[in-house]
């Protein structure tokens, strides 16, 4: 007990620090590091998220489900944005909207709805569920993710894409995070994630995000964003997401 | 008769788990304390109070389970909140009806901040439970300490543990060094259903998890049921915490945090 360090737990000591710091360097390569790792519980958000991108690696398929099971009343949470621009949007059906991409791609572009709409579509009867605890089945349909982001060639060091809605999140901020979101390149390039511009067989109602929203297949509702605006491909989230919250949450 | 039967048998537990542990203490650091004992050799009891009460392994994972346990029920209270209603199957929302409707408010604000402090400390929980497992089969913990004997399998032995308790029933100082029948199977009705039943539920609520093992949800009827599976293991986790230091209290709380820490038993409190 006297001799606080002894060989045996120098080697211990020096092993284990270089094991882990080759774990971070592993974790960090293959993409395991989400970017608010260094938050208050950034400890545990990183050990799920690394645990399930290693679970999930290779496209695992989340639960379809038949249009029998489609719920009868779907939850509006959050109602469209009262506001004049999107209001004046709606009302001549979109024709005045685009869907810009921009970041890390080849060739920044953008889409009017009609253009995203002669895409190849596909649809997905999924479940939808709110971190709050309430859940409805819907089908959604649109474009992939995937194939726009082919269109624009995003770059192979693109890591993210942060998803904008209409109106300007800096002028509603708030403590519920509606307004914007982020995803890794795993979920963005992922069969079931769809700019979805159809519901239920019919267009997308605008309490449930028109003209355009995210619709994917893992996630939890919130990271779904509604009334998109501006897709921007990075792989530095250090100036959108900073402090509360968490960013992956996806368990 | 097996009332009478039960001392005896109880000494020779202690006697075999202090033949396994109390050398360990010797050769350790106990020579000096140890040179006073009767050379005919210490009794049962009192070479057992030259060991440890809890094993380091115990003491450890005991406190990553206590702040694994509070963070998690804390947050998933502050998560309740924001929907406290119930139902069976894939979906359920307001307008629904519900299968529970617990007559709590529905706040929603907070639930964007106990979610990373929910997973968090339910990591706690996962790996606390990992090594609890690992190093209480190498140390036998788990089959020395917990498994029940045969004998205490019936409903007369539980029904006497019970009754002392109701009698409030002092327990010997040997009785204090082992568990009873009904903390046995207490402990591993935790360990082994509420734990893995907890991590199981929570699991099957991540889209995630469920899409590289659909079997978690459609097993137990789905994403709302696994939620309400979730909640009824979380309340029975409760109620045994509950149960837990209400009986700490009764028995002696700081002489048995301090047993939960330091591993030993204090002598003087122990002869009492």
């Amino acid at each position: 007990m006297s001799k606080l360090l002894t060989r045996r737990t120098l080697v211990t000591a020096s092993v284990a620090t270089a094991g882990t710091a080759a774990l971070g360097v592993a974790a960090s390569r293959y993409n395991l590091i989400p970017p608010d790792y260094g938050t208050l519980f950034g400890a545990g958000e990183t050990l799920t998220y690394a645990s399930q991108r290693l679970l999930s690696s290779g496209h695992s398929m989340a639960r379809e489900f038949t249009r029998a099971d489609i719920s009868k009343s779907p939850v509006v949470n959050g109602p469209a944005p009262p506001d004049e621009a999107f209001r004046r949007l709606a009302a001549d059906g979109f024709k005045d909207w685009r869907l810009q991409i921009e970041g890390l791609i080849e060739r920044p572009m953008s889409f009017t709805l009609d253009e995203l709409k002669n895409m190849p579509a596909d649809s997905h009867i999924l479940l939808h569920a709110c971190e709050q605890g309430w859940s409805y089945i819907a089908e959604w349909t649109g474009v992939r993710l995937s194939h726009v982001l082919e269109l624009v060639k995003a770059r192979p060091e693109a890591r993210y894409a942060v998803f904008m809605p209409f109106p300007n999140p800096q002028q509603t901020t708030g403590i519920i995070r509606v307004q914007w979101e982020s995803i890794d390149m795993a979920d963005a390039h992922h069969p079931q994630t769809l700019l979805a511009y159809g519901m239920n067989g019919g267009v997308l109602p605008a309490d449930f995000g028109a003209p355009l929203r995210l619709r994917m297949g893992r996630e939890m509702g919130w990271k779904n964003t509604k009334y998109l605006s501006r897709i921007i491909i990075t792989n530095d989230m250090s100036q959108y997401r900073k402090g509360a919250g968490t960013w992956y949450g996806g368990i | 008769m097996l009332i009478c039967e039960r001392p005896a048998r109880r000494r020779a537990f202690i006697k075999g788990m202090s033949a396994l542990e109390g050398t360990h203490q010797l050769s350790s650091a106990s020579l000096d304390s140890y040179a006073g004992a009767a050379p005919a050799g210490p009794t049962a009891a009192e070479s057992a109070r030259q060991s440890l009460r809890h094993l380091a392994v115990v003491r450890v994972t005991h406190w990553i389970f206590a702040l694994g346990v509070i963070g998690l029920i804390l947050s998933g209270s502050g998560i309740l909140i924001s929907h406290p209603r119930f139902y069976w199957g894939e979906t359920g929302a307001v307008g629904v009806p519900a299968l529970i409707d617990l007559p709590l408010p529905m706040i929603i604000g907070p639930s964007v901040w106990n979610r990373p402090i929910h997973f968090f400390f339910a990591w706690f929980l996962v790996l606390g439970a990992l090594t609890y497992v690992i190093g209480g089969l190498v140390t036998r913990h788990i089959g020395k300490d917990l498994l029940p004997a045969k004998s205490d399998l019936g409903w007369r032995p539980i029904a006497r543990v019970i009754w002392d308790h109701l009698r409030w029933k002092r327990t010997s100082a040997d009785e204090a060094w082992t568990y009873n029948v009904v903390q046995r199977l207490t402990y591993l009705f935790v360990l082994f259903v509420l734990f893995p039943g907890i991590v199981w539920t929570g699991l099957a609520m991540s889209f995630t998890v469920a899409s590289v093992f659909p079997f978690l949800a459609t097993l137990i009827g789905g994403h709302q049921s696994a939620r309400l599976f979730h909640f009824v293991f979380a309340s029975l986790l409760l109620i045994f915490l509950i149960v837990h230091l209400a009986m700490l209290v009764l028995v002696g709380f700081r002489s048995h945090v301090r047993a939960m820490i330091t591993g030993r038993i204090p002598q003087k409190r122990s002869t009492l």
